[in-house]
């Protein structure tokens, strides 16, 4: 019953979120100056023209109405049709949506991967020069956004020593096989590797960009984490039973370690996710924040509305995920 | 020949305070010995330091722990922790942070057979059944699929007992095993672990503050105050002709068993002035020594 | 205790002294920048496009770190471009730490339905990419300085209102708020006099840090192309052009980068050191 209840309320409060956004989107991208009506037609066309694609995209309408209109749409699935290129804004979002996720997803994994290595290297080698040189290099990585980053890869490994693609997603001259979008897990599914291997040549430094201060962050928290742990009764006594330093850490730390780090990540990851527009300008992947870009310059109202609403979503989601995640991963939760 | 010997043991925090003031004791195998003193005394640190699991902030200045005939801090660590997780192990005082939290309770009991002394799945199962058992546990199907949090804080000491009998330890250092629980559960543990140590001979050395515990179970004592032990005794001799005045004060102000009537009487002033007398006499001796 | 890890702590301190310095030659050269800067920002001449920085053959004298490919002289350009950096910096971190750390205030201290509508707004807010969102708003608002200023208040009030909220609350618990309550203090009274002056170290830690974050935005929308004019320097669009002619004049990305690099860190080592100052219990 009680478990219920906190789930409707977080469900409720996660409507009322989303309903915000939506509202907040549609009003304030409706205040944008420059008619995208005019822009969409050739030059020299008359106010007749511009008034019946207007209406045809039903721009003449006062704003509640057209709140109302769009609101109904959203609910039958419908978010419009892009401005600049004809196509339902759902289709159109949809088909970047894999790629961001993509990239997302080895962003994750890439921050994991390093955090944990700092925290568990910092944690075995606790009290020397070691961790605090752990402790630098996490400074730093926390200081600079990913934006920098970024540009920090590009240079090193795209100009100086170029081993990485720098810009897309895929090399366009090969010949794609894939019936979906998601390139990375397709390929893998089929067994191409070499379309892998180009596939995580174009992604690895986009994503080890937004991996980095999401990895200092993870690092810092684990660290801390792991040596309070380390003080407690329970690793006392496996330290009696004649386990070694670093097979007590894994073992018996770890995992009690990484629970209060985790509802932390959770929200980390969401600004990882946010981070993804302005990376994905910045190497050219065609993901769902280039086209948020574009859409912005091009002011494709429809287009702007569905991708911003559809970040919330997934930012929504994740936070749900974490939730879940913490309740499966502790044993007091699962039992209770 | 005793199965552990400390001579001449000094720990302190690192570059201050001395925490223990070359501390010797024996253990004879299958002996019982009690570590008396009030808190702060060093009772704990002596198990500790033979356990190896003194907290980072304190150092062996200078002695030996002879466990088995080896002198433990001449091994290399990875010899030394191997040594005591093969003869050696720890009855903790709190029953409630001794046990991890995100595993079950079966494994927290077999993963020394198994992982250290390469026993095989089922063998290492079919200990732990035996060993509930013999702490008394229904259900041990139950309790080994389990998460600590799912078991009582009297169940949790039973199995943190059985798991520390699970490897047929030498030596057992039991830290205060009872403080931490009901007093109506404290005699039953108690009675427990004096009778797990007289079935397996195992040696043990027993952590406390309670007079009346070391008079139930153990057979030798060591009395310590500031970290020095001022005195070692057969715990019979002890009751009855006490040598040390400090013991005998300490004996004074446990109250009687027998005579509840009799009160608390405080150790007194003088007597604590003339033990710190002589651990200040202890220490200008080392300084100039 | 004396071991490796308080040997390099003790180095950080320096850290802070380093931050100080460089964010102070940043101002002095937005200041006087007219006056310093070499040569004048948007000369352009195409006779002298892409040249190298002086040390590299093939460079002129006076072109100290080279020219873009229109000519223009980037150190020129980098110095010009501080004073972008740093007034959207001075000038959005602080409405924007006032307008937030006076919401999260109001929230943590009155409770009840102020601070129900405020969380809601917050969660709102956290939904949003911040990114896209800036991006969004300058579209809505038109490119300019004063549009940039407005977009990362609007955004960025959040970060304010979480922690001085959640401090607020601490503090609002304690003893001594209850006793100035007691001793007739109002409600507001209350919170300027009794919690504000016990939240203030922790806001002047996230205004410095606000300060960093508003210098990457500023960078972030040039390089989009949405922030000022696009004739102005501004770091921001220096690395956007740099982006471009990457292979060709590498300097041209380079020492912008270099740059907002140093002074993004500064912002954020400022704001670390100070929290070391304020709050010795907390590291």
């Amino acid at each position: 019953m009680q478990i219920l209840r906190i789930l409707f309320l977080r469900l409720l409060t996660t409507l009322v979120t989303l309903a915000g956004v939506a509202v907040i989107v549609f009003f304030v991208i409706r205040v944008v100056p420059g008619n995208p009506i005019a822009m969409m037609l050739p030059p020299g066309a008359t106010e007749a023209d511009v008034a019946r694609l207007s209406a045809l995209y039903g721009l003449d309408k006062p704003l509640p109405t057209q709140f109302g209109i769009w609101v109904a749409g959203v609910m039958q699935g419908d978010f419009g049709t892009s401005i600049t290129t004809r196509q339902p804004v759902l289709q159109l979002v949809l088909s970047r949506l894999p790629a961001t996720l993509e990239l997302s997803i080895m962003a994750l994994v890439m921050a994991v991967i390093l955090g944990g290595i700092a925290a568990l290297v910092g944690t075995r080698r606790r009290g020397t020069g070691t961790e605090g040189a752990i402790d630098i290099a996490n400074g730093m990585a926390l200081s600079v956004p990913d934006f920098l980053w970024g540009l920090i890869l590009i240079l090193v490994f795209g100009v100086l020593v170029p081993v990485f693609h720098i810009s897309g997603r895929v090399t366009p001259s090969l010949d794609l096989p894939f019936t979906t979008n998601f390139y990375l897990f397709e390929s893998l599914l089929r067994l191409r590797f070499d379309l892998w291997a180009d596939i995580v040549s174009h992604m690895f430094m986009p994503a080890l960009a937004l991996a980095i201060p999401l990895a200092a962050i993870i690092g810092q928290l684990l660290k801390q984490s792991l040596k309070e742990t380390m003080n407690l009764d329970y690793v006392t006594l496996a330290r009696t039973k004649g386990y070694g330093e670093t097979r007590v850490i894994l073992r018996e730390a770890l995992r009690n370690a990484a629970l209060p780090t985790l509802t932390l990540v959770g929200v980390q990851f969401t600004f990882l996710i946010g981070g993804t527009v302005i990376i994905e300008r910045l190497f050219s992947y065609e993901g769902l924040g280039n086209m948020a870009i574009d859409a912005v310059i091009n002011r494709d109202l429809p287009l702007i509305q569905g991708i911003v609403i559809l970040f919330a979503v997934i930012f929504v989601a994740v936070n749900m995920i974490v939730d879940l995640l913490y309740a499966v991963l502790n044993p007091r939760l699962r039992h209770a | 020949m005793s199965y552990l010997s400390i001579r001449n043991l000094s720990v302190r925090l690192k570059g201050g305070l001395p925490l223990l003031r070359r501390v010797s004791l024996d253990v004879a195998a299958g002996e019982v010995r009690g570590l008396v003193g009030e808190s702060g005394a060093g009772k704990s640190m002596i198990g500790k330091a033979v356990l190896g699991i003194l907290p980072p902030a304190a150092e062996i200045t200078e002695g030996e722990i002879l466990l088995d005939g080896a002198d433990l801090l001449r091994l290399s660590p990875a010899e030394r922790r191997r040594h005591i997780g093969a003869t050696c192990a720890l009855i903790p005082q709190d029953p409630l942070t001794a046990l991890n939290p995100s595993h079950r309770i079966g494994p927290q009991i077999t993963d020394r057979l198994v992982d250290i002394l390469g026993w095989t799945r089922a063998d290492a199962d079919a200990r732990a059944r035996a060993l509930l058992a013999e702490v008394q546990i229904p259900e041990p199907d139950r309790v080994l699929r389990a998460y600590p949090h799912e078991l009582s804080g009297g169940m949790r000491q039973r199995i943190l007992i059985a798991s520390a009998f699970a490897a047929e330890p030498k030596l057992i250092v039991a830290d205060e095993p009872t403080t931490a629980l009901d007093v109506t559960v404290q005699k039953q543990i108690l009675k427990l672990i004096a009778g797990m140590q007289a079935r397996h001979g195992t040696a043990l050395l027993f952590v406390t503050h309670d007079l009346g515990v070391v008079s139930k179970v153990c057979q030798q004592l060591s009395v310590l105050y500031s970290g020095m032990v001022v005195e070692d005794t057969p715990v019979r001799d002890f009751f009855a002709t006490p040598r040390h005045p400090y013991s005998a004060a300490l004996l004074a102000a446990t109250p009687k068993y027998t005579d509840p009537s009799a009160g608390l009487n405080p150790v007194p002033d003088a007597v604590i002035e003339a033990v710190r007398a002589e651990v200040a006499a202890f220490d200008r001796r080392a300084a100039h020594g | 205790m004396l071991d490796g890890r308080s040997m390099i702590r003790r180095r950080a301190g320096a850290r802070l002294w380093l931050s100080a310095l460089w964010l102070g030659l940043l101002c002095l050269a937005a200041i006087l920048a007219p006056w310093i800067a070499p040569k004048d920002p948007l000369a352009q001449d195409l006779f002298l496009g892409r040249l190298p920085p002086f040390w590299i053959s093939g460079s002129e004298p006076g072109y100290f770190l080279g020219t873009d490919s229109l000519g223009r002289d980037v150190l020129s350009r980098i110095i010009h471009g501080a004073r972008v950096a740093l007034l959207v910096a001075l000038v959005a971190g602080t409405i924007t730490c006032v307008v937030g750390a006076t919401l999260g205030l109001l929230a943590g201290f009155l409770r009840g339905w102020v601070d129900m509508v405020i969380s809601r707004f917050i969660d709102i807010w956290m939904a949003f990419p911040p990114v896209l969102f800036s991006i969004l708003l300058i579209a809505v608002l038109g490119p300019g300085l004063i549009s940039i200023i407005i977009a990362i208040v609007v955004i960025d009030w959040t970060r304010f209102a979480r922690v001085v909220r959640a401090e607020a609350m601490a503090q609002g618990a304690m003893d001594y708020v209850a006793s100035a309550r007691v001793a007739g203090r109002g409600r507001l009274g209350t919170m300027v006099r009794e919690i504000l002056p016990n939240v203030l170290p922790t806001i002047v830690v996230l205004l410095t840090l606000e300060m960093g974050i508003a210098v990457i935005v500023e960078a972030i929308l040039s390089f989009v192309n949405l922030s000022i004019s696009t004739d102005d320097p501004t770091w921001g669009g220096m690395i956007a052009e740099g982006r471009t002619s990457i292979h060709q004049a590498w300097w041209v990305l380079v020492f912008p980068l270099i740059t907002l690099f140093l002074t993004v860190l500064s912002f954020s080592q400022l704001g670390e050191g100070l929290k070391d100052r304020f709050d010795p219990v907390l590291r």
